[in-house]
Order: C-alpha cells, then structure tokens, then sequence
C-alpha cells in the first residue's frame, strides 16, 4: 500500500490540516508520499520533507497550481495516481474542492471528512450534522478520502524525506486564477486555535463583534462567527463555525449570543471546555456547555474582558 | 444558454435526526422533508441570470424518490419553467448522482449546471465537482458571487482564508454558497401557475448508468453526547472554574 497526501499550504510552509492528514494515512499504513502543488512553493516542500512518517516529498511547483485551481491540480493527481491505493487531503476547502474531481476522473468514490480509520478500506465519518456517525467501506481499487482536522493529532516533525519535483504541468485552461481577499489577521487561525471565541445572531451587528476582538487578543483567541451571523451579513464566511462552515475542537470554545443550532454544534462539539454565554436560559447552546452564563452578553462580554 | 439546477430532497434542517434501533441507519419515519437550503441558493441564482437575460431556460432536475416532485415543484414556483425527476427509491452515491446528471447534460444541451455546495443530510459535498470532471468542465465550488460576461464566468468563491476569485471558461458547472443570493419565496401566484409547468419523471434505470453502490454503510451509531454542565452566577464565577477547574485559560 501506499498513500499520496495533497498537502495544504502557504507556498512557504505548512498548514496544520496537512500534520493531521499525516496522521491519519500513518494509522492506514504503508508508504506515504506528499504532494506540494503550487506556484513558488519549495519552502512549503522542505517543511514537508519533515514531516516523520514521510517518504517522498513530489513538488508540482508551476504557474499553473496557483490557487490551486480544481481543474489543474486534479489533473496533477490523477497523472501520478497508478502508484498509490490512497489519495489523501485535509477537509479544507482545498480538499474538498479537489479530491472528489480526482475521484470521479478515476472512475471511484469518495470519502469526505473522515472521522476515524477502521482499516485501510474502512472509514468513520458523521452525517446529519454530527447527528450519526456512520462506518463506510469501499470497495474501489484506489481509496479518495478528505480527513477532517480535529479528529486527529499532529504528526511530528522529526523527519528526512527526499524531495523530488514533478515536471510535466497540467494547464486545462478551463480556468484562471484571478486574485484572492485574504482577511488579514494576527490572530490564530480559526481550526488551529486552543481557544475560539464566537458571536451569533445576538451580536446584533459587525460593530459589536470588536467586543470579542478585545477578548480574543488578552485570551491568544480566535474569533469565529454561527451561520445566522454570517447569513445576516455581520463577519465573513471564513469565520462561521457549523456543519457548512469550519469544525474546529479547541480546549476553550466561548458561544457568545449563539442559540445552539443544531448546524452550529456540528462545528464545535467536540470542543473540550464549553461556555456558552445568552440571555435566553432555555437556549439549546446551554445543553452542551459545561459552564452556561445567563446573562446580556452586552453586559458580560465588557466584564469578562476588564477582568482577563 | 440553457441552466439545469439540481434540486436534493433532505430533511428539514431544523429537525435533530436519531440513529435506528437496527444501527444499519437513520429514523427517517415521519421527518418532515424540504428542499436542501444550498439547493434554493443554486435555484434563486438561476432565476436572477434569467432575469438578467442571461438564460433562456431553467430546467429544476432531482434524483430521488416519487415524493421529490414536491421539492419540484417548490424549484418550478421559484422560477424554473420545467421539472425533471430521475427516479431512484434507493439512495444512490455522489458519483452515481454525478454520472446522471451527465446524461441529462448531454441530452438536454446544458451551458451552466448550478447546485448547492452540500447537501445537509450526507454532507459529502461530492457531486458538482464529480459533475464537472465527468463533463471535463470547468468547476466553480462554495461561490459567493457570479458574473457571466460574454462567454466568460467570473467567480467569487469562499474559501478557508478569504475569497477567491476566478475566471471560468463555459460550460461550467457551479455550487453555490450561502452568501451568493437570499432565495425569494414563491408567491401564491406563482405556486398556483407550478402545478401546470411541465414535470416529466424518468426512472434512474433509463439511462444506463450502473446504480449499484461501490461504498457499503456497514454500521450507523449515534455521537458522543455531551451532559449539559453548571450555570454560574457572574463573570467572576466564570473565570474560577475556567483557571482552577479546568485549567484552560
């Protein structure tokens, strides 16, 4: 057996999705290969090579794996994939844009955002927003799996991988990247965060949720957001927490003005310590915390910052 | 250009589904059904591009069962001038659904498929990208914002960092996210005037496609619940459990 990784990254390093997704192929078995594609992209190669548990590092380094562009990059996988009975990659929306176009250019299914490994054929994955967890086998000859970050630990970093580039580029000129709108931040990323602070619908507007902010930079947090804050138009959508959104599990989750959507606890249940702060005691989000503050989060929220 | 949007028949976001007493699967007796919400975005925005000129027809398509017809006919009073319903009792997997949808495609000479980016029962998120490698089109997932000029689509999409935008060559195929429209409601009128558009229903096995699934469900079981813990009485009360009972601030 062996295993492709498509790794997430920055061009210059790694993300942690892609350490996850390590150790989720290490628990399949076999050799494991990484894929860096990208546009400029051999620092993000070298903290591959890395990576314990790796034995080659393939760089597809091209003009035309900026942005990691579907079409391209599937294209990229499918051209190496006779070698592999695993191609793997973070749910991200990297992954989850890219994978399945692998999947179905080979004629296979896939599996998208494991949970868990049963056996090299066997997966664990939720369905109805976390609401079950199914136990999924396949039978096609090669296996497409997103994995879901959460779920698994980081791998270790003690590794020395080669490296070795992949020439031939797969430009189908069906699309082109055209920019991007990064949200600049100083901030942990959201599903990297040990601790996430996020507002829902009783934030009231996008000005309240300097509130958090303030929070958030004495707690080292992340800010995020619940799909009703999103939908009414106060943070962007790289913020929302939710089964359509990020799933993240960090030590400290802080629900400020959230419900509890059944949607919304998708995202963060599995969060070690849950607060949930709301002047409605009979909110859902209050069945799942394990410290619950009745109370105006317009009061609260002031108080929790003077005293942190 | 013609536009076929996929409708999926889920259930209704708002009900907590419940794991069988066999384990093999969910308890889906008496759940009240709807049309997937990401399903509605894809159907607004093809109303708008018709709207706009843009299309000249809107065929609403689902693979389902009979009782599809009703998320159908919801996609017909939004807008969409015929109904397409590929019959299949048995659920049938992303890569099934993809190669379907493929035929009808071909048959009905489509420019632009437009479909949620997910469906909330199987979150797979699977198909418009299956979809568009089946058709060797371009894909444009988790969009936030389209723009056809000419013969060229630019999209906006949501990605982990931000937005992403991209130039796509048509035909093309779309799934949509949630902040690219807010989906009108049908008005009487208009639901009225449904009932008459033209619904044609086709079995699955009319277009041959091998249906069998290559991914078995060998066990379904419920999460982890969590106990619902303590309320505390102020901010102040808050912070001590947080620094001397768990230790995670």
């Amino acid at each position: 057996m062996s295993i492709l990784v498509l790794a997430e990254h920055d061009n210059t390093g790694l993300k942690e999705a892609t350490l996850t997704t390590i150790t989720a192929a290490s628990q399949i078995g076999g050799d494991i290969d990484v894929l860096i594609a990208g546009d400029q992209c051999a620092g993000a190669a070298e903290a591959a090579a890395k990576i314990s548990g790796v034995s080659r590092v393939r760089v597809a380094d091209n003009a035309c794996y900026k942005g990691l562009l579907a079409e391209n990059t599937a294209a990229l996988v499918v051209s190496l994939s006779s070698e592999y009975s695993h191609i793997m990659a973070p749910a991200t929306t990297n992954g989850k844009n890219i994978l399945p176009r692998v999947a179905a250019s080979l004629d296979v299914s896939a599996f998208s955002d494991i949970i868990g490994v049963v056996s090299a054929d066997t997966f664990k994955r939720t369905i109805y927003a976390g609401n079950a967890i199914a136990t999924v086998q396949s039978e096609d000859t090669i296996k497409v799996i997103t994995v879901r970050g959460t779920a698994f630990s980081l791998a270790e970093q003690n590794g020395s991988a080669s490296i070795g580039a992949v020439t031939e580029a797969h430009d189908l000129g069906l699309s082109t990247f055209a920019g991007e709108s990064v949200a600049k931040s100083d901030r942990v990323e959201l599903t990297s965060a040990g601790i996430v602070i996020s507002g829902g619908r009783g934030m009231q507007n996008s000005e309240n949720f300097s509130m958090l902010e303030k929070v958030a930079s004495k707690l080292g947090a992340a800010v995020g957001a619940s799909r009703a804050a999103v939908d009414a138009g106060f943070v962007p959508n790289d913020m929302q927490v939710g089964q359509t959104g990020k799933i993240v599990a960090p030590d400290l989750y802080i629900a400020v003005g959230i419900s509890g959507a059944i949607q919304h606890l998708a995202g963060m249940k599995d969060s070690k310590v849950i607060v949930a702060i709301n002047k409605d005691p009979d909110a859902p989000i209050f069945q799942v915390a394990d410290y619950g503050l009745v109370d105006d989060l317009f009061d609260a929220v002031p108080q929790l910052e003077q005293a942190l | 250009m013609k536009i076929l949007v996929m409708v999926k028949r889920v259930t209704d976001p708002n009900v907590i589904i419940r794991v069988n007493a066999e384990n093999t699967s969910v308890d889906l007796n008496n759940v009240k059904m709807a049309i997937n919400p990401f399903c509605e975005i894809a159907m607004e925005e093809a109303v708008r591009l018709k709207e706009a000129g843009i299309a000249t027809e809107i065929i609403a398509m689902s693979i389902g069962p009979a009782q599809a017809q009703d998320q159908l006919r919801t996609a017909l009073a939004m807008g969409a001038d015929r109904g397409l319903l590929v019959e299949s009792e048995e659920s049938l997997e992303p890569l099934t659904v993809a190669k379907l949808t493929a035929k009808v495609v071909e048959e009905e000479q489509i420019g632009l498929v437009l479909l949620g980016k997910q469906s909330i029962d199987t979150d797979n998120s699977q198909t418009g990208q299956m979809l568009s490698a089946i058709l060797g089109w371009s894909q444009g997932t988790f969009a936030s914002k389209v723009d056809i000029v000419d013969n060229t689509l630019n999209l906006t999409r949501e990605v982990d960092s931000g937005l992403q935008s991209l130039t796509l060559t048509l035909p093309s195929v779309v799934t949509c996210d949630l902040r690219l429209n807010e989906p009108r409601f049908a008005s009487l009128p208009n639901i009225m005037k449904a009932k008459r558009k033209p619904l044609v229903i086709k079995p699955a096995a009319d277009y041959g496609v091998d249906l069998t699934s290559k991914i078995k469900t060998l066990k379904v079981e419920s999460p982890n619940t969590r106990q619902s813990g303590e309320i505390v009485g102020s901010v102040a009360a808050l912070l001590d459990k947080l620094k001397t009972e768990k230790g995670v601030i």
